[in-house]
């Protein structure tokens, strides 16, 4: 991050980053959880949490995460306990580090790698393994169904996502994050989500929804489907164990919205360069929480898709429109260059 | 699995069919037998489904019920005949007047009794009422398991109406214990008819709204349209009745065919599946006769409110049950889940000899293995809800 | 096609079913060796034509057993029932499941409670309770046992009130 000729300085600093980063994290979670119930509530048409801690439930989110870390620890007998125990750390650790490369502002992200964009795309991977872990140590056959369709879910998405990933990185010509967000300087019609109109928000558009897969949010929760498999892959999973998923969950979420943010939407850019003044951080977190909120309002709106049509809508409708994107985008480049 | 569901249709309900598809090769040991358990987020109540799957794919499915049987039938050969209304009502708990109106209808023939004609209505009107209701879980939990949340808490607020509206006429939400044999425990509270109309022009708009929110939404229609096809001839054949006989296209309708308490007099049509989303006897054409048929209840009711007469509703209550007459008979009704049928065999005593109580969704159970195997795992959810099962009618 | 006439039909067609005059049903008794033959007739003939099996019921009186069959016609419209007895000691009642696969649960039901076995039924186990029970419990003599599976079995069965309402 910062990098001073002192290494004991730049090791606290950036110590002190990681944590900011996770205490983030965690209020993000906590805040998000209750958004979610609120949000869930409203379109139900009823209230949701209204009594803990007096103003519209605002800590019952907290209350939740107390009692989750205070449950008994159940591990099954015949489950494979070492394996177990090890999957909800590396499915957390598999969302947390995308947070590594996250540009909050100007001079805020963990780590300016010139591959960026790379990383990200191979870090969230990583919790694919850890969903197949959990899927098979539970030794319970519904937990490895939810197992086997949250991997090939998560495995065939990766392609789109990655072909609509390339479109900003195609025009602004570098894998760097920091780099992408200042070339996107100067107002949101310089944002790439508007700038090779309409290719790049047809690309935003497939990265959306294929990122929605990649969290297992409906409509492509079928590995988690409640009225299915109880839980999906985390049934036998309870207490503080079930927190650490829940928190990779969220975590996910927000990572993929910022991801958005950052190479479609302008990062922390400001909306108009009049409004400078306030600062990187806020629009940053404002633009994911913005698509979060989205991703939200989808899911207590539509029904699930069933594994067969998750896979066909994966690989014969948004795989063809993302390469022949990424193909005009990569022309209208060449061309514009010229 | 198209060839195992052709072969499922083709052989027919024969024992050879269970042994070959038993037997069907299986050369990699890819089968795997696992229980969709009593305890199950999506099996509406304790059925425990046997699946051998191959991948996702339903190869064999066994049901097994029982775990709710509360001995309906040996208690009925126990208590009175009055007694037993309570009990019946329990039967169907999601649609206790239906219940408790097909065992009355029972005993009155038996007995010979013919009610007056406001019985006749406020027992129609309360019977479509509950049917609305019944119907309005039918399709929340279908949604549910689809996995659209939101449906499921809109419709239980409708129903909290119906509830309500029954509850002011009989003191309980869910279990009434309201039709007598003979009449009515109580006569119509004063106000009452108008906050039924009330009811009825609020519910009117609500049934577009829910088609506008899942019945034409394009992942709903890809998830039912065209999955667990239930032919007709299959349907006859094992005793399939009710929406689910009606969403395989056959028009059969006991309140039309074999009117019962009046229902001759009332102008409404019979909905029945037409393939518009898939194929005839797909899960979407039971979900909407269901949806269809809530429309023509509130027709009905509004019927009934019009010609409601005066009179006693316990007029016709006969004053003991202690010397019944010798015989035996066999009354269906329409129930929202099916036909409801009673066995009521008397031997003269005060309580029945034999009461056999012959559910829709027990036979539509049955069925269940001759049409959804060679469908995927997430589809038999679908099926399991679009049958719209309950299980204390079940088990009884 | 009243009661009357079928039973008529069917003793022109060789077996006996002696129509007895029951109210406000009546029925026909047929012998339990001809049940097949008359099941098939009834299904197959065009004028009969009594494609569904509506309930099917075991009744347990003191020295028999008994199965009642309820058909319906769709194509007709016309209903009749059907009784078959047997005796307690050789409880066996040739299955129609293959004729009407509504029978299928409807004869294990009857199997489990009442005790009748079904011969020719391709599933023939209980159905609503557990695979091990003993005994039938809605005979009228039955004793429920002390245990089963250590679990203590209590029966307490409502008694009828006096005056009805």
């Amino acid at each position: 991050m910062i990098n001073t000729p002192d290494p004991i300085v730049s090791l606290v600093i950036t110590i002190i980053y990681c944590v900011g980063v996770v205490t983030f994290v965690f209020l993000f979670v906590l805040f998000s959880n209750w958004l979610e119930r609120k949000v869930s509530a409203h379109i139900q048409d009823r209230l949701g949490p209204m009594e803990t801690g007096g103003w519209h439930g605002w800590s019952q989110a907290i209350a939740d995460a107390i009692k989750l870390l205070v449950k008994e620890d159940i591990i099954p007998t015949a489950a494979d306990s070492r394996l177990f125990r090890l999957a909800p750390y590396i499915v957390f650790v598999g969302s947390l580090a995308g947070f590594a490369v996250l540009p909050f502002a100007m001079n805020l992200i963990g780590s300016d790698l010139n591959i960026g964009v790379y990383y990200i795309i191979a870090v969230s991977s990583l919790v694919v393994i850890g969903i197949l872990m959990a899927g098979w140590a539970s030794n319970n056959k519904w937990a490895l169904y939810g197992a086997m369709r949250s991997a090939a879910q998560m495995v065939s998405y990766e392609v789109p996502v990655a072909l609509s990933l390339l479109v900003p990185v195609l025009m602004s010509g570098s894998l760097s994050m920091q780099d992408i967000v200042q070339n996107q300087e100067g107002g949101f019609w310089r944002w790439y989500v508007f700038r090779a109109f309409p290719f790049s928000l047809i690309s935003f558009v497939i990265y959306f929804w294929a990122s929605l897969a990649e969290v297992n949010r409906t409509p492509f929760d079928i590995p988690e489907a409640d009225s299915e498999l109880v839980a999906g892959y985390f049934t036998e999973y309870s207490g503080m164990r079930f927190a650490i998923f829940f928190l990779a969950e969220y975590g996910n979420m927000f990572v993929v919205s910022a991801i958005a943010a950052t190479l479609f939407l302008g990062g922390w850019q400001p909306i108009l360069p009049a409004l400078k003044f306030i600062p990187g951080p806020f629009w940053f977190v404002g633009k994911a929480f913005a698509l979060v909120l989205m991703q939200m309002w989808l899911r207590w709106t539509l029904p699930r898709l069933r594994v067969d049509q998750l896979m066909h809508v994966c690989w014969k409708i948004f795989l063809p429109f993302s390469f022949a994107n990424l193909m005009i985008v990569g022309l209208w480049t060449v061309l514009a260059k010229k | 699995m198209k060839e195992i569901r052709e072969l499922n249709l083709a052989l027919g309900p024969t024992a050879e069919k269970w042994e070959l598809l038993r037997n069907a090769s299986d050369p990699f040991g890819e089968r795997m037998t696992l229980q969709m358990g009593p305890q199950h987020p999506a099996t509406h109540g304790v059925l425990r489904l046997e699946l051998e799957t191959d991948g996702e794919a339903v190869t064999r499915l066994t049901p097994h019920i029982g775990y709710l049987h509360r001995c309906f039938e040996k208690v009925a050969e126990n208590v009175s005949y009055p007694q037993i209304v309570p009990y019946a009502d329990r039967l169907d708990y999601v649609a206790a007047m239906n219940m408790s109106l097909g065992y009355v209808l029972t005993v009155e023939k038996l007995m010979g009794i013919e009610v007056n004609e406001r019985v006749k209505t406020i027992r129609v009107i309360c019977a479509e009422l509950n049917r609305i209701a019944s119907h309005l879980i039918a399709l929340a939990t279908n949604a549910l398991d689809i996995g659209a949340w939101t449906p499921f808490l809109l419709l239980f607020q409708e129903r909290e109406h119906v509830l309500d509206l029954l509850e002011e006429l009989s003191g309980a939400r869910l279990l009434y214990n309201y039709v007598c044999i003979g009449g009515l425990a109580f006569d119509l509270p004063e106000g009452w008819t108008a906050k039924v109309r009330e009811f009825c022009d609020y519910f009117d708009p609500k049934i577009p709204e829910l088609n506008d929110l899942l019945s034409n939404n394009k992942i709903f229609i890809e998830r039912t349209g065209n999955v667990g096809v239930l032919p007709p001839d299959i349907a006859i054949a094992y005793g399939v009745t009710g929406p689910n006989l009606r969403g395989s296209g056959v028009k059969w309708d006991l309140r039309k065919d074999e009117p019962y308490s009046g229902y001759e007099a009332y102008d409404f049509e019979v909905q029945v599946g037409t393939g518009e989303m898939g194929q005839v006897g797909d899960c979407w054409d039971r979900y909407m006769v269901r949806v269809r048929e809530m429309e023509q209840s509130v027709k009905i009711i509004r019927q009934a409110l019009d010609r409601l007469p005066e009179g006693d509703v316990k007029e016709k209550i006969p004053r003991s049950f202690n010397k019944m007459p010798v015989g035996e008979c066999y009354v269906r009704t329409e129930a929202p889940r099916g036909e409801i049928g009673f066995y009521l065999v008397s031997d003269g005593k005060k309580t029945p000899y034999r009461l056999k109580a012959r559910s829709g969704c027990f036979t539509a159970i049955s069925a269940l293995p001759a049409f959804a195997p060679g469908c995927l795992i997430a589809d038999l959810v679908a099926i399991v809800a679009s049958i719209d099962i309950v299980l204390g009618e079940v088990d009884r | 096609m009243t009661a009357e006439k079928i039973s008529q039909r069917l003793l022109a067609a060789g077996v006996t079913a002696e129509f007895k005059p029951t109210t406000p049903d009546p029925h026909l008794e047929i012998q339990r060796e001809e049940l097949l033959q008359v099941a098939l007739l009834l299904r197959n003939d065009p004028d009969l034509a009594f494609d569904s099996l509506m309930c099917l019921s075991g009744l347990d009186w003191p020295n028999r057993l008994e199965v009642v069959y309820n058909l319906f016609s769709f194509k007709h419209r016309h209903k009749i029932t059907l009784k078959v007895r047997c005796p307690k000691d050789n409880p066996i009642v040739p299955s129609v499941a293959q004729i009407w696969p509504t029978a299928n649960f409807h004869e294990r039901e009857a199997y489990d409670l009442i005790g009748v076995r079904f011969e020719g039924h391709p599933d023939p186990r209980r159905i609503l309770l557990p695979d091990d029970w003993e005994g039938h419990p809605l005979r009228k003599d039955y004793q429920p046992p002390e245990f089963w599976h250590d679990i203590p079995v209590t029966v307490q069965l409502p008694t009828a009130i006096d005056e009805g309402n």
